[in-house]
């Protein structure tokens, strides 16, 4: 299908390569990293950090085999990172050196 | 851009995934697809540009409605998807 | 290596000890929200349904502006983004998907659950809902009810007033709303008495 050769890898509606997998409806719980990271989106979008818009665009600019094999809230904290980074919130130096410490 | 509800449109077959990097909310399988608004939802800020940190003109969004055989031809033509669209993406047929 | 490969649980601790720091996000703020987040489930929504389906001014309203019925029940919407709901009718069945994402009516309903977000679903969901249903949930639109799927795309958040089953007449709204879950809400499942 001509469309679906043109569509961005995250605009997966309809996607063939997706139409025979199975969906995993058994419930999941959030674990605690899940949860924080989901907190820390809400305060940077609350304190005009970083928009959902801009979350979003940053989890599509993940490349395929990333997106798909990272989990949910690895791909926000990946954009998140992304973001913070880019708006010079925390500065790529800063980072490591937090990294290092840990 | 401004459509009434009832009014039929076509959502613009448009790929600007093909220019570089961008943040599009119309789904590719309802490019160049025919529809008919079904109500305007309000005003808000263009996600393609609040992606980049950009200013962003607040421009309509509708509801469209779409049958089914208009984008795939699977079984049951009659069956329908709605999807927000932003007003700039549509056109008249 | 590009920094942003680094381990998640790595990348959040580094993450957030600096904003701390920074005086930009505290632990506190983030612990706080943690605690807010968790109070919204999908019994706040169940509350909605189930005063729909015994009053019909509720209903209405409910359909013609959501937020606004979220929060005659007590359910905070304020800086929420706008909630639209979709009511299931003897003609029409509607099924909420986000394909481009995951968005998710989650002031009402909590967290989304895992398979709403796969890939899995967001594909199959506008292209073979019919399918999707009856083989995953065991859920069968009959023949003469349209399914009409609702990706949500943009601003809005959507979410499915199921109709009220048969053999629930007389039952009070705590009742009603103890039989309303989740799926019902998203549409993969309908309620039973």
């Amino acid at each position: 299908m001509d469309k679906e050769a043109k569509r961005a890898h995250h605009d997966l509606g309809g996607a063939s390569k997706f139409m025979c997998e199975l969906v995993d409806t058994r419930p999941h719980g959030l674990t605690d990293f899940d949860r924080e990271v989901d907190a820390l989106r809400q305060m940077l979008a609350a304190k005009k950090l970083m928009s959902v818009d801009e979350l979003r665009r940053g989890i599509e600019a993940i490349p395929e085999a990333e997106y798909h094999r990272l989990s949910y809230y690895r791909r926000w904290i990946r954009s998140i990172t992304d973001n913070l980074l880019r708006s010079g919130v925390i500065t790529e130096s800063e980072l490591r050196a937090a990294l290092e410490a840990s | 851009m401004i459509f009434a509800a009832g009014e039929t449109v076509r959502v613009k077959n448009a790929w600007p995934e093909a220019s570089g990097p961008v943040h599009i909310r119309t789904p590719h399988y309802v490019r160049g697809v025919v529809g008919e608004v079904v109500r305007r939802l309000g005003e808000f800020p263009n996600p393609e540009e609040l992606a980049f940190g950009r200013p962003a003109e607040r421009l309509p969004l509708y509801h469209v409605r779409f049958r089914k055989d208009a984008i795939w031809p699977e079984p049951k033509p009659d069956d329908e998807l709605l999807i927000e669209i932003f007003g700039h993406w549509l056109e008249r047929p | 290596m590009n920094i942003l490969e680094t381990d998640g649980e790595r990348l959040l601790s580094a993450v957030r000890s600096l904003l701390d720091k920074k005086g930009i996000v505290s632990t506190a703020e983030v612990q706080e929200r943690m605690a807010v987040t968790d109070a919204a489930s999908p019994g706040q929504g169940a509350r909605m349904v189930a005063r729909a389906w015994v009053d019909p001014v509720y209903r209405a309203s409910m359909l013609e502006d959501g937020s606004k019925a979220a929060e005659a029940l007590g359910i905070p919407m304020r800086g929420m983004p706008p909630l639209g709901v979709l009511e299931n009718t003897a003609e029409v069945h509607n099924l909420v998907v986000c394909t481009l994402c995951s968005c998710y009516p989650r002031a009402v309903l909590g967290y989304p659950p895992f398979w709403y977000k796969s890939a899995a679903f967001r594909a199959r969901a506008v292209r073979d809902p019919r399918s999707l249903l009856a083989a995953e949930w065991k859920t069968v639109i009959p023949e003469s009810v349209k399914v009409r799927v609702v990706d949500s795309t943009a601003d809005y958040r959507w979410m499915v007033l199921p109709a009220r089953p048969s053999g629930t007449e007389g039952w009070d709204e705590a009742r009603l709303a103890g039989i309303v879950r989740e799926g019902d809400m998203i549409g993969v499942t309908v309620p039973r008495a």
